[in-house]
């Protein structure tokens, strides 16, 4: 691969650096990228299932994952992992990112990691081909491309070193200070650079510095290096023996800084760890000497590498190696923005007419449409187009749900507010406030209970067994009157359209075997409409493909007794106007319906 | 620095407390003790009772080899293996009590080089061990490029350097398995070994090697070892540790020292307290004082950028004058920076400059990829506003270079303090050249 990074590369950040991530996305803004160049955030700690983002003057959402497997199950194309793990936790993460597969290189951040982990870590990923940038890196840049995290500082910096498009200088340095540095100096004498990489100051990094070379050498956008070595270690040389060899034809520009090094022993440690000299072969003057030596060029010291740049650079341009470059158009982030507080990923009323989930609501109103209120849900509510057998179900629900007359506590609240005066709004409020773990509830608890036994393969004597011991009676089964002799037929209606339109009902078939054993136990017992309803709304989502993640998370969101909400809502309003119009006084409750037992209260 | 010598005491203590994981065929006496004066050793044999009932060997334990050499290693009185509790405690004494010359480097027994100059502060303590030069072995690793390297001789001993072509070399991969490791092993042992020792010698250095890559060694050897039959002695070790692997080695070393090597200066308090304040933070601050009479001193942020400017003093105003050498980086916080330009402004504020001249203040720095320019700064605005009399009493001139975020609002505000405080001050952006203002300096 001769680039390490294009237009259309995507990465997984492993954790929340919003900073970091913000200077991403600015750049990606800058130059024009069509998607973020972060994918996914692997945010461990975090219960948010996003975070939001400037992208120029918009904000986007990234989403979050627990880790890395699950980011990459949901961003299967984000093949960089940027790896901002603590020295503690780097090496376990990129280690199970090279497990996943699927990335083609890794940047470590982290300084410090064990030297025996970050050479395993190293080997393990040079086995699998995957480029490490790291450990101890600010990271690396495709300008026009691609950038890491913080590298090339703020987006001002980033547009006055020309890191927003490609020139032709591939630059690679171990400090990540002086990578800016350099793209700055490079930037006022030459045209910038196509690519760059810092690989990092820890003395066992992933890829060196001859591994960023031959891939330079083979990218036809660079035409000419610059190395930044320092003290310490003999990765220099093997730049020497490719110049020898003829692996790297392309000129290179370069310097080893640390010649103070010399004058002092080796108890002064200057710079990074991995800048220490053991041996003369080692010193920053022995290395500048040899790469001179091979036709490298080297300046006499770094306060004249800006001269040998421009020197080389016009010379690889009047050749006509190096074209001149249009400078491309660029977006310019806003200095002041403002961070939205509500967010809305469900209507849009900002057009023409308002939408929902995008249809205009023209497009499914009136009856020649097709739609309705079942379809209306699921875009409000899902965001998604169910088909007509789930819609259908859905206003069944919401129909067979509407009323079950005037002595339920909701109802009667409703109604018991009405005759206090109170308005409609007032008064239905009154009644959806009774809906709850007593009152409705029980959809929700049907569809959780029995979705749980099901998932974890109970039998219907393990299950009841199991309802026992958590104290609580199974909700969906029982009713007052009603038994299998004398069925409930909104029951019978429900399991009847399900029979004939759903793909299938799983969690219905083994409720029923459920029923079976209790209604053996009393007859009574039998799968009551709040029960079934629970029950076949996990059937619905099971077949309109969602995972038993989702669904478990419409059940502990309460989506269920959503529907019972919205259903008796009509009922209790019935009620209320009920009352309206028969001018019902005032409701007061006979005392002699009360029991009263009041003592004196005591002293204490 | 990832890599750290320990004392031999510790390197056998490390082995010792891992023994029976690591060459559960072998036994080891682990009768070592180490002491920093002979009192402490009459105390230490109340308890460990084979102080009194064997002959001993005494030498210090401070990082440094060639002690035969040197002439420091107590074993013998009138002849060898005589040496009793009170003679190791007199010796002791006698050694401690004042400076001794060490030379590192010797051709032949003639030491060459400067030899080093300080006290004697540790010792070790053990029994002597009489053996034949044929029980004698070399074994030792390390990493060399990207590989282990193992190093094994049948000639351990003083001699080993003068017979290195004797030694066998293995190198094995980071990914190496155990099992192929074994299988290595066994292959190579080298040839001189004599033969009724051969499987021991290969149970020992696979038992070695383990240990060195799973306790985290850097380097570790021992030379010599005694093999007698299944009974091991560790007569001499050296060891270091990658100290990064600390976090999740605390139990496995226990109470390990790094202790600085001889001769060394010892480390000032100002030095010591800029490393604990580097310890405590996430962000990196680094000092060195190379001469603290010297007129440069330098306040650069970033490891790559600090290491220019030092290259560039020593270039074009020599050694001579550089005081320091250091650098803060990774986003210090406001509290950190004061702190250490604090340090700084106390050590060079101290004395003025013996030729009359005034000193120079180099805050440097390349433009930063994310550290907050401004906000660092403030900390050294707020050290100028406490030193601003001294600093003005012994003359000193401040240049400034740096950028990155927020950068020009930083040279803004250390511009303004400078001027309100009279301070002599020239400040410069990322227009110019890095090390630029060394040459500006120097100029004036």
């Amino acid at each position: 691969m001769a680039q390490l990074f294009t237009k259309d590369t995507q990465s997984i950040f492993w954790n929340n650096n919003t900073t970091a991530i913000q200077r991403m996305l600015d750049y990606d803004y800058t130059i024009k990228r069509k998607k973020p160049s972060v994918a996914g955030i692997v945010a461990p700690t975090s219960n948010s299932k996003f975070d939001k983002f400037f992208y120029g003057p918009d904000e986007i959402m990234i989403p979050l994952y627990k880790n890395t497997a699950e980011a990459k199950a949901a961003q299967p194309q984000a093949d960089v992992l940027l790896n901002f793990a603590s020295f503690r936790t780097a090496y376990d993460v990129t280690m199970e990112a090279l497990a996943l597969g699927g990335f083609t290189s890794i940047m470590v951040t982290a300084e410090g990691i064990p030297e025996r982990l970050a050479r395993k870590m190293n080997a393990t990923a040079k086995a699998k081909n995957v480029t490490v940038i790291g450990p101890a890196t600010v990271g690396a840049i495709a300008p026009g491309a691609f950038k890491i995290a913080n590298i090339g500082g703020t987006i001002e910096n980033i547009v006055q070193s020309k890191l927003h498009r490609a020139g032709s200088c591939g630059l690679v340095t171990r400090s990540g200070g002086l990578f800016n540095e350099l793209s700055n100096i490079i930037a006022i004498n030459a045209d910038g650079i196509a690519e760059g990489v810092a690989i990092g100051g820890d003395r066992f990094v992933g890829s060196v510095f001859i591994d960023n070379l031959l891939r330079m050498e083979a990218n036809p956008e660079v035409k000419y290096m610059l190395l930044l070595g320092e003290v310490g270690g003999t990765e220099e040389y093997k730049v020497i023996e490719a110049v020898k060899s003829g692996k790297i034809k392309k000129p290179i520009i370069a310097w080893c800084i640390g010649t103070i090094a010399k004058y002092y022993d080796s108890g002064v440690q200057f710079g990074h760890a991995g800048a220490s000299a053991n041996g003369d072969m080692e010193t920053a003057e022995a290395k500048n000497k040899a790469m001179k030596d091979v036709g490298i060029h080297v300046p006499a010291s770094f306060n004249d590498l800006p001269e040998i740049i421009s020197a080389v650079y016009h010379e690889l341009h009047a050749e006509g190696i190096i074209k001149n470059i249009s400078e491309p158009a660029m977006n310019t982030c806003p200095s002041v923005r403002k961070s939205k507080e509500f967010i809305c990923t469900i209507s849009d009323d900002r057009g023409d007419e308002a939408t929902y989930a995008g249809f205009p609501i023209s497009s499914l109103a009136t009856p020649d449409t097709g739609k309705g209120i079942g379809d209306v849900v699921s875009l409000l509510w899902f965001k998604k187009q169910y088909p007509k057998w789930a819609t259908d179900f859905i206003e069944t629900v919401i129909k067979t749900v509407a009323d079950h007359g005037p002595a339920v506590s909701g109802a009667h609240n409703a109604k018991v507010t009405a005759r206090a005066g109170k308005s409609v709004v007032e008064s239905l409020v009154t009644g959806l406030l009774t809906i709850g773990p007593r009152f409705g509830g029980a959809i929700d608890d049907a569809a959780k209970y029995f979705k749980y036994a099901n998932d974890n393969k109970l039998s219907p004597a393990d299950f009841l067994n199991h309802m026992k011991k958590e104290g609580i009676p199974i909700p969906g089964i029982g009713h007052r009157i009603k038994s299998l002799k004398n069925p409930d037929l909104r029951v019978e209606g429900l399991k009847k359209y399900a029979a004939k339109c759903f793909p299938a009902t799983p969690l219905l078939d083994y409720a029923l075997t459920v029923e079976q054993l209790t209604t053996s136990k009393k007859e009574n017992l039998i799968l009551n409409v709040d029960g079934t309803i629970g029950i076949l709304m996990v059937d619905m989502w099971r077949a309109l493909g969602y995972s038993e993640e989702e669904i478990n998370e419409f059940i502990t969101s309460g989506t269920l007794n959503a529907f019972f909400i919205v259903g008796r809502s009509i009922g209790f309003i019935g009620h209320v106007l009920d009352e309206k119009r028969l001018a019902m006084p005032m409701y007061r409750h006979p005392m002699d319906d009360i029991l009263y037992d009041v003592q004196v209260a005591e002293e204490i | 620095m990832a890599q750290k010598a320990i004392r031999e005491f510790d390197a056998k203590s490390i082995l010792a407390k891992h023994w029976d994981k690591y060459f559960p065929g072998f036994s080891y006496a682990y009768e070592t003790i180490m002491v920093q004066n002979g009192s402490e050793l009459t105390k230490a044999a109340k308890e460990k009772t084979w102080l009194k009932e064997k002959a001993l060997v005494a030498k210090p334990d401070m990082l440094f080899g060639k002690r035969g050499k040197n002439g420091l290693v107590l074993f013998k009185d009138s002849k060898p293996g005589d040496v009793s509790l009170a003679k190791a405690v007199s010796w002791i004494d006698e050694k401690s009590s004042q400076k001794q010359s060490v030379s590192f480097s010797f051709e032949g027994d003639t030491p060459t080089g400067e030899p080093k100059v300080d006290m004697l502060t540790h010792f070790i303590v053990e029994p002597f061990t009489p053996h034949s030069q044929e029980e004698e072995y070399y074994i030792s690793a390390t990493c060399v490029g990207d590989d282990d390297v193992l190093y094994m001789s049948a000639e351990g001993g003083m001699e080993v350097e003068e017979n290195w072509d004797k030694v066998v070399e293995v190198k094995f991969p980071i990914t190496a398995t155990e099992e192929e490791i074994a299988e290595k092993i066994k292959k190579s042992i080298p040839k001189d070994v004599a033969k009724h020792d051969k499987d021991a010698f290969a149970e020992f250095a696979i038992g070695f090697f383990k240990a060195y890559r799973e306790l985290n060694f850097a380097y570790l050897e021992i030379n010599p070892f005694v093999l007698q039959g299944k009974k091991v002695e560790l007569l001499d070790m050296v060891a270091k540790l990658d100290d990064t692997a600390g976090f999740m080695m605390r139990d496995e070393w226990g109470d390990v020292d790094f202790p600085t090597s001889f001769g060394m200066e010892e480390k000032s308090p100002e030095v010591l307290a800029i490393e604990d304040a580097d310890s405590k933070s996430g962000a990196s601050l680094k000092l060195t004082i190379l001469k603290p009479e010297a007129r440069i001193w330098t306040m650069v942020a970033g490891g790559g950028a600090s290491v220019v400017y030092a290259d560039t003093i020593a270039d074009l105003a020599g050694i001579e004058d550089l005081a320091n050498y250091g650098e803060y980086s990774g986003g210090p916080t406001t509290s950190e920076t004061k702190f250490y330009a604090e340090t700084i402004l106390n050590l060079m504020t101290r004395s003025k400059d013996a030729n009359g001249r005034d000193k120079v203040l180099i805050i440097g720095g390349a433009i930063a990829n994310f550290t907050d320019v401004a906000k660092t700064f403030t900390g050294i605005i707020q050290a100028f506003d406490n030193y601003a009399d001294k600093m003005k009493k012994v003359g000193i001139k401040i240049y400034v270079r740096r950028g990155g975020p927020n950068y020009e609002k930083g040279l803004k505000d250390i511009k303004e303090a400078a001027d309100r405080l009279g301070l002599y001050i020239e400040v410069y952006g990322p227009e110019t050249h890095v090390t630029d203002i060394v040459r500006m300096a120097l100029a004036k």
